[in-house]
Formats: structure tokens, sequence, C-alpha cells
């Protein structure tokens, strides 16, 4: 535990918003699966962007201008570095993981999916990725599956058989659940797909943020992810593709930056992955974004992934301690990412995160825009904490004392 | 050394969730009504017994957050014995007031699922009648 806290200890100094009280309390932050906080130097490379070259990019013939466009250029080629892409060419820059998921349906699943094909996801998605092909599916007259998980919290591999003979044209699924945490076996679903013929898109907004991730090593199709998960700014995401499959899909969006010629007619599009990327791009977004894989790299994934470990870990082991608590998911920290949703008997988890509030500690209450799998639970809603590379053992002590005090004062 | 509330938060919305009123089912009721809120899971059950057009008793059973079970709680003590058109004249504004809280329009939705219910009991008695 005192490496954990040591780690912890030291990474939030370069934190700003660590520093600040919340209710004229020292601020817990418990919520980063849905956006993590960011350090100094990203706000600093974002500030510095715009005081030193900010210009639009692929355009300007002056210095100013190629700065950018070079800056721009090389936080790509760092993001294929950082998930092992082959080349910077793989790696389209979107708003977020949401926007790739539907840049790959509207690109990719319109021309591709026809009548009565099956698409296949499973029932842990976030809405991001499965209203996409919820929509796709009635678009096209496909028929939309659903890979189960059991009591534990893991996929039901034995489900796959029933498609064995189908036509199944598509395998959409989560790296790491957001809400049971449940890490997926993704090498291995992604043979199970090839098998099939399916292309995998595989949401790794859960994953890519928190432990090595290595994109041919597991061969999937395509991949998604959001910086503001991962240290960097919001409005900037990322889509894998792998080079072939870019090729030869059409363009998402339409308009300037993506066309190498216009005529009157018609157009030519421009190379991958500029013919995804209509408009002027985030270039802030991505510059915060290389920021941010650069203070990763620094600390190195496997002590990222390590000290989220051994803090779910403590954080599992002081939640079952509590009375009345439910906890979902794999039991085994090692088979999960670090967040942990759960429910305390006779108090709603709304209820519980406005009293944890006023003690300064934010959790998420809801569902986590995952009704499906609340559904599956059979809950309405759960409260959910998680983790990143500043959280320490004694904010989830403070946590669970909190509880117990909500317990009393509630009697319960 | 218990949890601090915070500040303006109404000590009575605790007591109501901790030791809810009028909870159960009351024998002879007239119309039971029940409401849920999807988004949340809250859920009420209204049992009501009428007298001519006054409501002689009410009772509630139900699960979720702390505002659905708490109004609920607080409006079955505000309601018993009153004439059925005051009860149909109680507005969102009286909800707010009587919890002595202001509320986002998501957890209104949770403090007004009781009353909804019992305007719904209300009407299905006086359409019986
Ligand atoms: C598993 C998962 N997928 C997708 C998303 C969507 O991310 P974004 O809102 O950044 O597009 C999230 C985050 O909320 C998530 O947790």
């Amino acid at each position: 535990m005192d490496e954990v806290f040591e780690l912890g200890s030291k990474i939030r100094e370069d934190f700003p918003i660590l520093k600040r009280l919340v209710r004229g309390k020292p601020f817990v932050y418990l919520d980063s699966a849905a956006t993590t906080q960011k350090p100094i130097q990203v706000i600093e490379a974002i500030k510095n962007y715009y005081e030193m070259f900010n210009a639009n990019v692929h355009r300007g013939i002056y210095s100013i201008a190629e700065e950018a466009t070079v800056a721009y250029e090389k936080a790509r080629e760092k993001v294929a570095h950082f998930i092992n892409a082959r080349s910077p060419r793989e790696i389209v820059f979107t708003r977020n993981a949401t926007e790739a998921i539907n840049l790959v349906m509207y690109s990719w699943g319109l021309s591709n999916v026809r009548r009565r094909d099956v698409l296949l996801t499973t029932e842990m998605e976030h809405h991001s990725n499965l209203l996409p092909w919820q929509t796709l599916s009635k678009l096209k007259g496909a028929t939309l599956k659903f890979i189960g998980f059991n009591e534990d919290g893991f996929l039901k591999l034995e489900e796959f058989d029933k498609y064995k003979n189908k036509s199944v044209k598509l395998f959409a699924f989560t790296f790491a659940s957001n809400v049971l945490g449940t890490i997926n076996q993704v090498r291995e679903l992604v043979k199970y797909a090839k098998k099939m013929g399916a292309v995998t898109i595989v949401d790794a907004a859960q994953a890519v943020p928190h432990m090595p991730v290595d994109v041919q090593q597991l061969d999937c199709d395509f991949m998604v992810f959001s910086g503001h998960k991962m240290l960097g700014p919001m409005g900037i995401g990322v889509l894998y593709g792998k080079e072939r499959l870019l090729e030869e899909m059409k363009p998402f969006m339409v308009g300037g930056e993506m066309v190498k010629a216009v005529s009157f007619e018609s157009s030519e599009w421009n190379d991958i992955p500029w013919k995804f990327e209509a408009g002027t791009p985030n270039v802030e977004g991505a510059i915060g974004l290389a920021a941010a894989i650069d203070y990763l790299q620094r600390l190195g994934m496997d002590t990222v992934r390590k000290h989220e470990v051994k803090l779910t870990e403590h954080a599992l082991d002081a939640l079952t301690r509590v009375d009345g608590i439910t906890y979902y998911g794999p039991s085994s920290p090692e088979q999960r990412c670090g967040l942990i949703s759960f429910n305390l008997k006779g108090i709603h988890p709304h209820d519980l995160a406005m009293f944890l509030d006023n003690e300064g500690i934010a959790i998420r209450a809801g569902h986590h825009c995952a009704m499906l799998l609340h559904n599956r639970l059979g809950i309405t809603a759960s409260a959910r904490v998680s983790f990143y590379i500043y959280n320490i053992p004694s904010e989830i002590d403070l946590l669970v004392n909190n509880l117990e005090k909500i317990k009393k004062m509630l009697e319960i | 050394m218990g949890i601090h509330l915070p500040e303006d938060f109404p000590k009575h919305i605790i007591e109501h969730y901790r030791r809810p009123r009028n909870y159960g089912e009351i024998e002879g009721a007239n119309v039971i009504v029940k409401d849920s809120n999807r988004l949340c899971g809250d859920y009420v059950e209204i049992y009501l017994k009428f007298e001519g057009k006054r409501i002689s008793d009410i009772s509630f059973k139900g699960q979720g957050c702390m505002m659905s079970q708490a109004s609920a709680s607080m409006l079955t003590e505000l309601i018993k014995g009153k004439e059925v058109d005051e009860v149909l004249k109680i507005t969102k504004n009286d909800i707010t007031k009587m919890l002595g809280l202001e509320l986002d329009p998501v957890r209104m939705k949770c403090a007004m699922l009781p009353l909804v219910a019992i305007r719904k009991g209300i009407e299905t008695y006086l359409s019986k009648r």
C-alpha cells in the first residue's frame, strides 16, 4: 500500500484542481471513469499552443501554420505509437469515443451491412456502443444480437455458438466495462469474431487510459477511445482502424480538409486519415492529448495499471466490510479496471451521492449510460467510484468512513 | 461526530424517510394506485379510503430515493381528512414548500411521484362514482 500512496501523492502535485476545497473540505475525486482531471503539463501545453503558434493546420504557408501542422501530426504519431498502430495513417481524430463509433457506423456500416445480417454486441455496453448498432440494424433491416454476461460479470462465451452459421457482419464490444469493471479477453473475442467472419470494433474508452494496449497484438479492426478520460482535454477522441478498411470506407462528413480536388460535379477524397477529418480539426485537443500521452508514458502504463489494481484491491476490501454493500462484477482486482459499482441497502444511489458530495467526495450515481446492463442486474441505478493515477488509499478510507456515518444517520 | 448534512438540508426529510408515516396497507381501501419512475426506479403504491368526497384514510408503500419516499410520507399526513377538491389543487410549488427544498428537475420528478399517483387515484375514484 505504501508504494500506491507514494505514487498517488507525488502525482497529485501536478493536478491543480486536487488542491481546491469543495464545500469547505479537501476535494476527493472518485469519478475518473467519467472524465479525468488534468495535470499542469497538459494545461500548459494547450496554453503554449495558443500563446505561441495558434494557426489553422494543413493550410497556411507561413511559419506558425507549419508549426501547428507539425504539432497536430506529431500528436497523431504519438497516439499511433501509444497503442502500437502500424502507422499514423490508421489514427483518425474525432471528438470522442462516441463520435468514433458513429463514424464506423455511418461510414463502414451503411455500405457493408445488408438485410438479415447479424450485428453482434454484448449486454455490458455503454449506450455509445449500443445505440449506433441499434440504429444501423433498423436502417438496414439487420438483426442486433447480444452476448450476455454471468453472475461474476464475465461474458458468456458459449453463446457465440448460436451464431456459428449466421452471417455475422460485426462484433462490437467493450474492452473494459464502465459499470462491472470487467476486463474482457479482447484477443480471444477477436479470434471468435474472425472465425465468424465479423469485423471487430473495440470500445476501449475504459482501457487505453489505464493499461498497456497493443492493437497489433489484439488484432481488432477498429478501436475507439476518448482523450478526456486519459488526462487529455475534452473534445478529442480517437478512431483506430486497419489501413485496408479505412481505405475502403467512404467519408463520414464532407467539407474542407478532406478533399484533394473539387470540380462542379464531384470531388476526389483526400488520403486516409484526413479523408475522415472534415473541417478545421481540434488542434488544441490533439496537442493536449499528446502531452497527456507523454505524461502517461513517463510513468509507464505498467505502473499506471499496477497502481489501479492495488487501489481496487484496497477498495474492494474496504467496501465489502461495510454491512449492506453489494458490488457488481468480478471479485478479483486483476480482472477489473479501476472502478467499482455498488449499492448500499436502504439508500438510493442518488441520495448517497448527494450526502457524499457534502463531504467533498465526488462519486457517480445512476445507470452510467448502461440501462441494459442495469436491467440485467435487476437494478435501476448504482453508485460508482472510479480511480486514476492521482488517487490514494486514504481517499477510499474516507469514503468508507462516510458510508458508515450515512448508515448511522439514516439508521440503516 | 455524525455526517454533516448539507446546511440547508431539511431534517424532516430524513425524519420522514427513516420513519415513514402512514406506511403499509389499509383495509377496505376504495382505490389502490401504483406509479413508478423508470429512470431511477422510484416506486409508490397508494391506498385511499373515501367518505363521500373526503379522503378519510390514506397510506402508502414504496421504495426508492429519499425524495420520493419522504414526499409520500409527508403527503399522506397533509392529505388525510381533506376534501378531494382541495387535494387536486396541490401543485409542484406546494411540494417544494412542503419539502422545504429547491430541487433540480430530475429530483423534482422523484418528489412529484406520490402526488401524481394520488391524483390518479382520486380520478379513478371519481369516475367510478
Ligand atoms: C465504456 C465507455 N464507452 C464509451 C464512453 C463514451 O465516451 P465519450 O462520452 O467520451 O464519447 C464511455 C464514457 O462515458 C465509456 O465508459
